[in-house]
């Protein structure tokens, strides 16, 4: 008995402190619309902060407190919400999680450069000094009294600003109807500002109470947040009460869980998944949305024709055999990563590029892979990387099938919380035995030894031959992903992407089409997994798990999600650009941490993604034979310089940047010309146009000419941007 | 050896294509739709019509499965479909065009409706040459390649349209079709509808403006606050004192 007292306690306690992080979450998202998958990331820059105050420079208690939570954590939340949320207005829904997924993966890097993370750091609990408090037969301690004393007054001072202050009452307005609000003389702008100030501060008294329980690691810490977003989904993102509800669900299950698991190895895991799974769980079984209509969205992809995809594909190879020709040993292994990642990244283009539906676990089923792999493909027999595709495509399938009814932000939450269960737990399991025959090793609780793939006898185990074989897989599977666009079946993913609701009435089966779609993309990302366990060698969970996948998401996002060309450009991104930009010095180091998030940030901007822009500028150069020439014959010399040793690595890259820039830039600048032209016209007249006719002769064309400056002038007249 | 024409078989009272029946349908505590029945058979172009917010579209809604009913059936030729999904019903013959439109903005015209004829592997053998009569059917020839997007209102909801004739409809439901069509475009979209209803097609016509349904329907039902008030032919619906009273307005 007194064991359930005391764990109730403990349970009461964290659940107290995920209620409060949980009520400004759904604050936020109520009133804007934003679903902040950065909202445990803020508490964990509020917790590091408050440490080094408090800590690190000495200041007293209440002073560190106050500036963080009524100075720094309100100017932070007003600071995103004009500069990052306020131009997601209008965009869609995907669009919304990647830019906000952003700002978790820049904030943790930004915290990962200011407070490097090899020093220990902790903060002391409130009053660790006193003697706890006596209630029955268990005690409380002064830093659980003040944390449950706080998520009531938490709850008392919401429910006085929802429902006693008028922008309170405004705000409760606009979550109602938005524009009927502002009809009604809400200022939006103002009601933004105060609810993400306010969800900043209750992120940040969250993250600096929990910090003294769990450690200050800045990964931990934001990912807090899962426990805290099952609460926000058990409150259905709308009611206060009910989050305040789920968070108790979530810190006693926690709590019991820890005081009466049966100390199992199998079991050791299950505690820290618990609200992953719990998060699951409660997607599933939370009422049935209804079927999307369409998502208006100013993204428009064309589909890739052939003569482009092989031309991707040559690129692809020739990039691979120049890499792996001019690349010393050590190096090789570095950037032979490019060709997984961009596998994993083309992964998602026909799952999030085509069909829209967002996962934040493709990692998960590269590591699936990865493991098969390591299991049985010891041998380097190529037909287990097929079964290992194999098998990531029936677990995706079977993962998808339960997730399928759900879109948006709870399809990313189903996906993130499969993802943070395999993390904590699956892949901690120790070796399984099933009917006493089949031993699963999953990752050997730790890492596992993979072999490198052998076909016909012949041994893929040096870096360049790894890079020649993952090119060429890449430049496959892209291929088949450009296939897939330009089939009847890719017709049908663009159409579900659109509009669920026209799709099912004219008779599609949304539930085989998005199960077919998830197992194709998981079966891609299972066969990365397992050509980068048999480069790799040795993997571990670490290579696989949900923080590292968040980048990949992010370039191909920035890439261009429905463009085949994504998964090189996120390789090449990703495992070129950022470690060559952190070899300039440890100042860059730090910088390439947190460029994919800064560049998902600025996404809202331009939805189309980076390659719409180059796949522009390389069709100028193919249509005009002579400028091709010129362009290989330049990259060739640079090639066969490098290759007779006239300098080295460096001198090789530099120029190969500034042979790219200068012919990008000279195509766009001559694009940029002939559009200038065009939108002047042709000189046809030298009179104003009202006198054609009159003073100069008048021809058939001008007709044309009079509707266009007609239209023109209606639409300024009516405001019509 | 063929049947001989003379001998009529022997006509069995045959079911509507489409039968609703006291359908209900409450939003929390507003009733959107109250015990309405109503029913389409082949040959038939059926109108419904009644004031902005009367429950037309909730009621398509309920007939092709998005929104699931507080009570009442749907039965497509005698069958219960009132627990299959959107997609099953569809398959029975059932197909609809949508009042705020619900195009695949991602495709052009032609790729709108080939993926319907590709859902239902309509067409035979030479999908292609469907489709391209489809497209010609509705009007569409001279934009088959161009962006949905691109497109007027009223041209766009030519495309649902062709999307839906792309299915091989018995029944076709139709919200609003000819709103944002200039008076021409509105007078060929009426032969249409004539011509499909000729071919057998159980057509339910939402549509506001009256000229249209009046030259069109053979039959009109019309609703207000979620009741029918009235059904027959137009010459009845016209002289009707609620209707008038309700919509049409009284004559001044």
């Amino acid at each position: 008995m007194d064991k359930f007292l005391t764990f109730t306690v403990v349970g009461l306690s964290t659940s107290a402190i995920y209620a409060v992080i949980a009520s400004g979450l759904v604050l936020t998202y109520t009133t804007t619309g934003v679903f902040n998958f950065a909202h445990g990331a803020i508490g964990m820059l509020s917790a590091f902060t408050y440490w080094q105050l408090r800590v690190s420079w000495g200041w007293s208690t209440p002073l560190a407190l106050g500036v963080v939570l009524l100075v720094l954590a309100p100017l932070l939340g007003v600071l995103l919400e004009t500069v990052v949320m306020r131009g997601l207005q209008g965009t869609t829904e995907v669009t919304k999680i990647v830019v906000s997924i952003s700002l978790l993966a820049a904030m943790i890097s930004v915290a990962n450069w200011i407070w490097s993370p090899t020093i220990d750091r902790s903060i002391a609990p409130f009053f660790a000094a006193k003697n706890p408090i006596k209630v029955f037969s268990t005690s409380v301690t002064w830093h659980q009294a003040i944390t449950m004393f706080v998520a009531i007054f938490v709850a008392l001072a919401l429910r006085f600003l929802l429902y006693r202050t008028r922008i309170g009452i405004a705000m409760r307005a606009s979550v109602d109807d938005h524009s009927l609000a502002t009809l009604n003389g809400a200022r939006p702008a103002r009601i933004a500002m105060l609810a993400w100030a306010t969800g900043a501060i209750l992120a940040a008294i969250g993250g600096i109470l929990i910090a003294h329980g769990s450690g200050m690691d800045t990964g931990l810490l934001s990912l807090l947040i899962v426990n805290a977003y099952a609460a926000a989904i058990i409150g259905r993102l709308r009611s206060l009460p009910l989050t305040f509800a789920g968070a108790v669900v979530i810190g006693l299950t926690d709590a019991y869980l820890s005081a009466y698991t049966p100390s199992s190895p199998y079991l050791a895991g299950l505690r820290i998944a618990s609200p992953a799974i719990v998060l699951f769980i409660v997607l599933l079984i939370i009422p049935n949305p209804r079927l999307r209509g369409r998502a208006r969205s100013r993204e428009y992809f064309p589909s890739p024709s052939w003569s482009g995809a092989l031309a991707l594909a040559v690129t692809i190879i020739v990039g691979a055999t120049v890499l792996a020709t001019t690349l010393s040993a050590a190096d090789a292994t570095i950037y032979v990563r490019i060709f997984p990642f961009a596998i994993f990244a083309l992964s998602l283009v026909p799952l999030t590029g085509f069909a829209g539906q967002i996962s934040l676990c493709q990692l998960s089923f590269a590591a699936i892979g990865a493991s098969v792999w390591a299991q049985w493909g010891n041998h380097g027999n190529p037909l287990w990387m097929l079964a290992a595709a194999l098998v990531a495509a029936i677990i995706g399938a079977l993962v998808a099938l339960p997730a399928l009814r759900l879109s948006g932000i709870y399809l990313a939450l189903a996906t993130a919380a499969f993802a943070v269960t395999l993390d904590r737990w699956v892949w901690t399991l120790p070796p399984i035995t099933i009917f006493g025959k089949v031993t699963l090793n999953l990752f050997q609780t730790g890492s596992a030894s993979a072999t490198a793939l052998k076909l016909f006898g012949y041994s893929f185990d040096t870096a360049p031959r790894q890079i020649m074989l993952l090119a060429v897989t890449l430049a496959l599977l892209t291929l088949l992903v450009v296939w897939i666009r330009r089939s009847a079946f890719g017709r049908r993913l663009l159409a579900m992407r659109d509009s669920e609701a026209a799709c099912a009435t004219l008779g599609m089966r949304l539930v085989a089409t998005k199960t077919a779609v998830f197992a194709i993309s998981a079966g891609m990302a299972g066969l990365g997994g397992a050509l980068y366990a048999s480069q790799l060698q040795s993997i571990q969970t670490g290579n696989f798990d949900f923080i590292t996948g968040l980048p990949i998401l992010l370039a191909a996002v920035i890439g261009g999600m429905a463009y085949a060309g994504t998964g090189l450009f996120s390789g090449v991104s990703l495992q070129a650009g950022l470690p060559l930009i952190s070899q300039i010095g440890p100042f860059f180091s730090n910088l390439s941490g947190v460029l994919p998030g800064l560049a998902g940030i600025g996404l809202g901007r331009n939805p189309n993604g980076a390659i719409a822009d180059l796949r522009d500028a390389f069709g100028r150069v193919w249509r005009d034979r002579r400028i091709f020439a010129a362009v290989m014959a330049g990259e060739l010399l640079i090639w066969v310089l490098r290759l007779a040793h006239v300098y080295k690595n460096w001198p090789f890259v530099g120029l190969e940047v500034v042979w790219a820039l200068a012919w990008l830039l000279s195509v766009a600048a001559t694009d940029r010309l002939a559009l200038q032209r065009a939108e002047r016209g042709p000189v046809r007249h030298t009179v104003p146009l009202e006198w054609v006719g009159v003073t100069e002769a008048w021809d058939a064309d001008d007709v044309h000419d009079l509707d266009r400056h007609l239209a023109v002038t209606e639409a300024e007249l009516h405001g019509v941007s | 050896m063929s049947p001989d024409p003379a001998i009529a078989p022997p006509t069995l009272p045959t079911p509507s294509s489409l039968d609703v029946r006291e359908v209900t349908v409450r939003f929390g505590g507003n009733v959107a739709l109250d015990m309405v029945s109503l029913s389409a058979d082949p040959g038939v172009v059926t109108g419904l019509i009644g004031p902005n917010g009367a429950g037309k579209t909730t009621l398509f809604n309920v007939i092709t499965g998005l929104l699931p009913p507080s009570g009442g059936q749907v039965l497509i030729e005698g069958t219960n479909v009132s627990r299959l999904r959107p997609s099953s019903r569809a398959r029975l013959g059932m197909a609809r065009t949508f009042q705020r439109l619900e195009l695949f903005s991602l495709l052009s015209v032609r790729e709108n409706i080939r993926v319907a004829a590709d859902i239902r592997r309509t067409g035979g053998t030479d999908r292609e040459h469907f489709v391209d009569g489809i497209i010609d059917r509705v009007g569409l020839g001279d934009v088959a390649d161009n962006r949905v997007d691109s497109l007027s209102t009223g041209r766009a909801r030519l495309v649902e349209l062709g999307r839906a004739l792309a299915t091989e409809p018995k029944m076709l439901l139709l919200d609003e079709p000819a709103s944002g069509q200039d008076e021409n475009e509105t007078d060929a979209f009426g032969q249409l509808l004539r011509e499909l209803a000729r071919e057998g097609i159980a057509v339910v016509l939402v549509e506001h403006d009256m000229h249209l349904v009046m030259r069109v329907c053979d039959v009109i039902h019309v609703l207000d606050f979620g009741r029918i008030i009235a059904a027959g032919t137009p010459h009845d619906i016209q002289h009707d004192e609620a209707v008038l009273a309700a919509y049409l307005g009284t004559k001044s």
